[in-house]
């Protein structure tokens, strides 16, 4: 039986990790290789990295550091950052990682979506789609660039668009939820799960194993996502790489009716 | 000697890393010569069935994996995509494959999902063998293993079977036929079970 994914989500910002607090303030959590050893000890379900400077930068994904990473890797791993070109989306493949995400660029030209996935196989092009409520009537649309600049395409349009171009799975990154620790937006996550049919990842929000119980008794199959849950530990946010072991884990999945 | 083909495919990397900490003698090549030398050899892949295979025409390695494998009889094993090209074809190409393990690749069958997410069929899965076999030895099976695939192998002989996984249906997850190994999932990323499976594969 397919099981939910739990998923860490590290960040890299100048060669290390950082957690954002609503997609600002990034605070050094440590070293990403460091980090994957750990979690390869861990034995994580998958992980994503997300370079949250390259696209806002305006420079390439940072080669040298995915195939050190994709090397150590023993879990699969997605990469998004500075992927613009069908030519990154190969070469990042071909360092090892199993995925390749995209974000800004599939705003812009959602047809490199179908490129990309003719290039390294739709289960490999993931759109990572960063949501922001905006305004106070609580509308939320898709941003870009740090959640910088507004869209205003709606999250569950721009799903059903990345869908028909050929994704092979959409990540849901909430900027409101981001470090805050206060929950997923289930409301946003039941919307796009209606409209799509494609594997959906959610990240932002979550603060403790019963948030990941909860997410997926509601919504069965799901990537499970979280930054500051599996980089802090305490109320005093003491930095401190954690995963479920195996008997947590299976315990998060039965607290949410899964048979195993 | 483990000879681990490249032909461009990313997971290379990742499945010699395995070999290196087994400590277990290994080489990465695309060179016929080099590859000669091996006594198992690793057929990786990454991406889509035709553009993989048009590499391996082009570049003689399909008829020297065709003498390896059928002349010398060298155990191989195909891993995703490279297990996908162990058979006749692919609907989701046009080339030929390998045809040592007789099948074709076809598309996953969402309709017969009860619920979403549909395809691709991406997660971590368990392998239920049709029966017991020296390379899933030591497998935890309910840990599962990472699968990230939309085709999936139609084995024409049930006896080329060797585990199967449920997603809609149950299909063919692990191929077997003489020196010939086929794995749908992806070993390099299942953390022990895939380790024990590489493990396993060099004492055959």
């Amino acid at each position: 039986m397919l099981r939910p994914r739990i998923i860490p989500c590290l960040l890299v910002r100048n060669k290390g990790l950082v957690k954002t607090i609503k997609f600002k303030d990034g605070k050094y959590v440590g070293d990403p290789l460091n980090a994957v050893k750990i979690f390869n000890e861990k034995e994580v379900d998958e992980l994503i990295l997300l370079d949250i400077d390259a696209t806002a930068e305006n420079r390439e994904p940072d080669f040298e550091l995915i195939r050190n990473i994709a090397i150590e890797s023993r879990m699969p791993l997605c990469y998004g950052g500075g992927v613009k070109t069908v030519e990154h989306a190969k070469k990042i493949i071909s360092l090892g990682a199993e995925k390749v995400a995209i974000s800004s660029v599939a705003l812009e030209n959602p047809g490199i979506i179908t490129e990309m996935a003719q290039a390294v196989g739709t289960q490999s092009v993931i759109v990572v789609i960063d949501v922001k409520t905006k305004s106070f009537f609580g509308k939320q649309e898709v941003v870009s660039h740090n959640a910088t600049k507004s869209t205003g395409l709606s999250p569950v349009e721009f799903s059903k668009q990345c869908e028909a171009a050929g994704a092979g799975e959409i990540v849901i990154n909430s900027v409101d939820h981001d470090g805050v620790m206060d929950g997923y937006d289930l409301r946003l996550i039941k919307e796009i799960r209606q409209a799509v049919s494609l594997p959906l990842t959610i990240i932002g929000g979550a603060s403790s194993l019963d948030d990941l119980s909860d997410l997926i008794s509601k919504f069965g199959v799901i990537g499970a996502a979280a930054g500051s849950l599996f980089v802090f530990k305490g109320k005093y946010k003491a930095v401190l790489i954690n995963y479920p072991n195996a008997i947590e884990k299976r315990q998060v999945l039965r607290n949410a009716g899964v048979n195993c | 000697m483990i000879g681990i083909v490249n032909y461009g495919s990313g997971n290379i990397y990742a499945i010699s890393n395995i070999y290196k900490r087994l400590n277990i003698d290994h080489f990465i090549s695309d060179d016929t010569k080099e590859l000669r030398k091996a006594s198992h050899l690793i057929l990786p892949g990454v991406g889509a069935f035709d553009e993989t295979m048009r590499i391996l025409y082009n570049t003689g390695l399909k008829t020297f994996l065709d003498e390896m494998v059928l002349g010398e009889k060298k155990p191989i094993m195909g891993i995703c995509v490279g297990m996908q090209l162990l058979a006749e074809g692919s609907e989701e190409g046009i080339l030929e494959g390998f045809g040592w393990i007789k099948g074709t690749v076809k598309k996953i069958d969402a309709s017969k999902l009860k619920e979403k997410p549909y395809l691709p069929h991406l997660g971590w899965n368990t392998v239920e063998l049709k029966y017991q076999h020296p390379i899933f030895t030591d497998i935890e099976h309910d840990r599962g293993f990472y699968f990230l695939h939309s085709y999936y192998y139609d084995c024409h002989s049930t006896d080329d079977i060797l585990g199967t996984t449920d997603y809609g249906n149950a299909f063919s997850s692990a191929v077997h036929h003489q020196n010939v190994f086929g794995m749908q999932f992806h070993p390099e990323k299942s953390h022990q079970n895939g380790i024990n499976i590489f493990r396993n594969f060099s004492n055959i």
